[in-house]
């Protein structure tokens, strides 16, 4: 009959508001500023540089200036200088770092392929979204200072990744290691030839460890 | 005046009365009938411009939560001033007027639809005693009132120059005068079985209850029953109200006649709307629902302005859940509804109305016999009108996807 549609209608609309007042099913929203969900661990936003050291976070960085970052970025978001020196990474050998380490994020358009061309782990993307400024220019151009941010955190905002990453980079050191041990007992130049590695080395111009012509 | 208040009523029923003849108490009498007046006029305005406010809350608060959200909750305890941090954001806002618009007449249509819409409320019943404005021909005056509305919104859709608000010009006025003629017909066999066109002796006419129980409103008799039906549809018209919002629909026009309105004006045109559609639900309160009338003869100790308030809500609130449910029609559906549904249905009523006059002098036993053929006269057309008009639209049958 004409009109029982209209019934049926106005029967689930009234669920819906009684529902409201017990059912959470039917009061889905969250409070956001009081109230947050839980990003999920492959949420993405804005890059980060992870550094080793919450202490000491511009000599800690990962990043050794390689540039292929700032080369890949399709929007060019990303400005490096080298630096001039050396400073020993986490393996303790010698890299080059970033001298000015700039991202603007008013061009970067979140497509993580920073992240995946870098042969270091050394910029990851971040979680990090309540970047609102009342300036468009300079809040929005992140330093090195404030992209650099400790292994710590990256563990804590996606826990999976960073320890396979984590791992991995133990790995690597530790085949350093027990190459410069090897080195040292022969007392003889390293072959030249490159070794066995956990990442694919098609892409790397200078990976982290055992590195062909700097090794030991 | 505190002369024509009998002491039959409770102290509370008179205190409204009793207020206002306390202020006007020390005045030369044609200075008091004026002060009365003006009391009158700035407690109408004071209680429905309240009453907006609040609504619009209350509206978006069952909105949200018919979303599966909570609504305005930022302003104030839990969003109650919110109605004021929107009329401070629409009181600030830049007036705009379209260099090529017609200036008098985009000033005038908000005003001139604010105006008409307040004329309504004059003449409602509020409570026993409680009218503005005691007219005879109060329902015609009312609907004289609401219907120039139709003028003012021509008259913005018109003024901005711009196709949006001319269509939806257009299309408020042809569904406007459509929807006019099921509302009067809906409301004739009030006025031909009550015998008077004054709100006041209509609402009279309701009094009494069968039993203490059973109130003796129109709206619990056959013929009253689908006239308030019919009436509340073509109000929800009139009131530009989803499902029949087609001259603002925001989907198909922008925001239809009030396109090239911002600001206060905007506001102006929102107030309008709630004002008619609170005027409307007050008409029909009083048509059809007893007015300010109890609903049981025990429950008389209640002061007749807060049964019209709690009529008046419930209906107000019918017209928000109606809102929250119904997608907006198209408008050859609306006019097809209006003029092939509504019309013979309201028509058909007159005859339902006639026969249950002159049915009045039956006797207890033929009783159910009256009531049998008066809801057969309300229930059969509009079955058969009904099928009639849905035939072959429906239900969808999927012959590909899985239904």
């Amino acid at each position: 009959m004409l009109g029982t549609g209209i019934f049926k209608g106005l029967a689930v609309t009234a669920k819906n508001l009684a529902g409201s007042f017990h059912d959470p099913a039917r009061f889905v929203t969250t409070q956001y500023p009081e109230e947050r969900t839980a990003l999920p661990e492959n949420y993405r936003n804005f890059p980060f540089l992870v550094s080793e050291e919450e202490k000491d976070p511009m000599g800690t960085l990962r990043c050794v200036a390689c540039q292929i970052c700032e080369k890949e970025c399709p929007p060019q978001c990303i400005y490096i200088e080298k630096s001039k020196d050396k400073k020993p990474d986490a393996n303790g050998k010698m890299q080059l770092y970033p001298a000015v380490f700039e991202i603007d994020i008013s061009v970067c358009m979140s497509c993580q392929i920073c992240v995946e061309v870098c042969p270091f782990d050394a910029i990851k993307m971040d979680h990090e979204f309540e970047i609102a400024t009342a300036d468009r220019f300079n809040p929005l151009l992140l330093s090195r200072e404030r992209l650099a941010k400790p292994n710590s955190y990256f563990q804590r905002i996606r826990p999976a990744e960073a320890s396979e990453v984590d791992s991995r980079l133990a790995a690597a050191r530790k085949a350093a290691e027990e190459k410069a041990a090897a080195a040292a007992a022969a007392k003889a130049p390293p072959p030249a030839r490159p070794e066995a590695q956990t990442k694919p080395a098609t892409e790397r111009p200078d990976p982290p460890a055992g590195g062909v012509k700097t090794g030991a | 005046m505190s002369a024509d208040i009998p002491e039959m009523d409770s102290r509370l029923e008179r205190l409204p009365l009793t207020l206002r003849d306390l202020l006007t108490a020390h005045l030369p009498e044609p200075w008091r009938w004026i002060a009365q007046s003006l009391i009158a006029i700035a407690v109408v305005l004071a209680a429905f411009g309240l009453l907006f406010a609040f609504l619009t809350l209350i509206e978006r608060k069952i909105l949200g939560r018919i979303q599966n959200r909570p609504g305005p909750n930022r302003v104030g305890w839990g969003g109650i001033l919110q109605p004021f941090a929107d009329a401070i954001k629409m009181l600030t806002k830049e007036d705009i007027i379209p260099r090529s618009a017609d200036p008098v007449l985009h000033y005038l249509a908000p005003v001139a639809l604010v105006s008409f819409s307040l004329l309504s409320l004059a003449v409602i019943p509020y409570g026993r005693r409680l009218v503005a404005l005691d007219l005879d021909s109060g329902v015609l005056y009312f609907f004289a009132a609401s219907a120039s509305s139709e003028l003012a919104v021509f008259m913005a859709g018109w003024a901005g120059r711009n196709k949006y608000s001319l269509l939806a010009a257009m299309r408020a006025l042809a569904q406007l005068i459509s929807y006019e003629l099921p509302l009067l017909l809906s409301l004739v066999p009030v006025v031909m079985l009550a015998g008077t066109l004054s709100p006041s002796e209509i609402v009279a006419a309701q009094s009494g209850w069968t039993f203490g129980l059973v109130p003796h409103w129109y709206a619990l008799t056959p013929w009253g029953f689908a006239g308030f039906a019919i009436f509340m549809v073509a109000s929800l018209a009139e009131a530009n109200r989803s499902p029949f919002d087609l001259p603002e629909a925001e989907s198909e026009l922008i925001a239809g006649h009030l396109t090239e309105y911002s600001g206060f004006k905007y506001a102006l045109f929102f107030m309008a709307e709630y004002f008619s559609m609170c005027a409307l639900s007050g008409m029909a309160v009083t048509l059809f629902l007893g007015g300010w009338q109890s609903p049981f003869a025990a429950l008389q100790f209640v002061p007749s302005y807060a049964w019209f308030a709690i009529k008046l809500l419930v209906l107000l609130l019918g017209f928000i859940w109606i809102r929250a449910t119904l997608p907006r029609l198209r408008i050859d559906q609306l006019m097809r509804l209006a003029w092939k549904f509504l019309v013979p249905l309201a028509l058909i009523n007159l005859l339902t109305a006639a026969f249950w006059h002159l049915s009045a002098g039956w006797g207890t036993g033929a009783q159910p016999l009256r009531w049998g053929i008066a809801l057969a006269l309300v229930a059969v057309p509009f079955v058969l009108i009904g099928r009639r008009l849905s035939s072959g639209l429906g239900p969808r049958t999927y012959r590909y996807a899985a239904p």
